[in-house]
């Protein structure tokens, strides 16, 4: 890593740089793809060999995947309610495990060591693709979740303390995937960019403690993400009376 | 140059659109349902049959344990009994023992009585058969001793 500041020099740090491909006329974002399939690869790697053999007395990989099961319900029924969690748990879950993986890998695989022909590896997350993407995917779940729950009256949660709610409510709409995204990807970005400037600057043990830092970050922003996505869904099949 | 990169409409930039983003939904929603089949469903199961099989265990414990305590009380108050029972039995036994032990001594004593009074009547008796011998010889040798006396005179 030290010889980093020679291989890449500061002016060419790859910010907003992507390794396109083209499929038909769409183009994508290819190191993207390529981080979040190995991250997709892991998580089910870890799944398929931690459900291979299950036993009521759990070993090995079981106990982490049922601590893991665990700590999803407890988030999701807190968030969500007694009533319909259970719908939404895997939604929550593979949200919060894609972003923690996602994170958790770009702060500790040293992706940068594999040369690209432009633009360079690192979180899935990182790109404001991925987390808008997320982001809409919770949108539509809120929605979904409201109007199959409570059918057109879920339009009642609009004006449900006064009418005048109405236009904060519609705004909150907007904001609420725009607030989503661009927290996680801020976050994640921002981490990267610190740690690749202070390896540039000082190579040395100082870009350790931020790199600490970092992971810690990206545990809290996955948290941050899956709850509230949890509360959004929550708050749309609320009964108020 | 930065800036350009970062708000560049044409070529790349940090907020660069295009279809990874509808892409990486699909595979995210993908991801859901498999992830679904693969580990919330079976995990799921399995920490929902242990959390039923420790309610289970515990109510059938506890049940067991009532059991166990209603058996147990049960038992004390047989084996208090069977003190008692054994107890009186003890205490009969002793009694009997003791009155057999009277009675044979009541009779044995009465026997021996018995029997020594027998003897001492034979004795008796003997005794005046004898002293009767005795004087009846005492005279015969008086007279005789008389009767030599009074005839060499």
């Amino acid at each position: 890593m030290g010889l980093l500041p020679f291989v890449f020099p500061f002016a060419e740090l790859e910010v907003g740089k992507h390794l396109y491909w083209q499929i038909g006329d769409l183009r994508i974002h290819g190191q993207v793809f390529m981080t979040s399939w190995i991250v997709i690869g892991a998580l089910l790697a870890l799944v398929v060999v931690g459900t291979k053999k299950m036993e009521r007395d759990p070993r090995g990989v079981q106990n982490l995947l049922e601590f893991l099961w665990d700590y999803i319900r407890d988030l999701a029924r807190t968030q969500i309610g007694e009533k319909v969690y259970r719908d939404w748990m895997p939604f929550i879950g593979t949200l919060f495990l894609f972003i923690f993986v996602s994170n958790w890998g770009g702060a500790l695989v040293p992706w940068r060591l594999i040369r690209l022909p432009s633009g360079e590896l690192g979180a899935p997350t990182a790109d404001i693709n991925t987390t808008v993407a997320l982001a809409l995917l919770v949108s539509l779940s809120y929605f979904y979740a409201g109007l199959s729950n409570k059918g057109l009256r879920y339009f009642e949660y609009y004006v449900h303390p006064t009418p005048i709610m109405l236009p904060f409510k519609i705004v909150e709409d907007f904001t609420k995937p725009l607030s989503l995204s661009f927290r996680l990807f801020g976050n994640i970005l921002a981490d990267e960019l610190v740690v690749a400037v202070l390896v540039f600057l000082v190579p040395l043990v100082l870009p350790v403690p931020v790199m600490f830092l970092g992971l810690f970050t990206s545990a809290i922003q996955a948290l941050i993400f899956a709850t509230l996505a949890a509360y959004y869904i929550g708050e749309a099949v609320e009964e108020h009376h | 140059m930065t800036s350009l990169f970062l708000f560049g409409a044409s070529e790349g930039g940090l907020f660069d659109f295009d279809a990874t983003l509808p892409l990486m939904a699909v595979q995210v929603v993908l991801l859901t349902f498999i992830l679904n089949t693969l580990f919330f469903k079976p995990v799921g199961k399995v920490v929902e049959e242990r959390e039923d099989y420790v309610t289970t265990s515990r109510a059938e414990a506890k049940q067991k344990l009532a059991e166990v305590e209603r058996l147990e009380s049960d038992l004390k108050a047989q084996l208090k009994e069977a003190r008692l029972a054994a107890q009186k039995v003890i205490n009969d036994a002793e009694q009997d023992s003791d009155k057999l032990y009277r009675e044979a001594m009541a009779l044995a004593t009465a026997e021996a009585n018995s029997s020594r009074e027998k003897a001492r009547l034979e004795i008796d008796s003997q005794r005046e058969a004898a002293l009767n011998q005795l004087k009846v010889d005492a005279d015969k040798l008086g007279d005789l001793i008389v009767e030599r006396l009074l005839a060499a005179k």
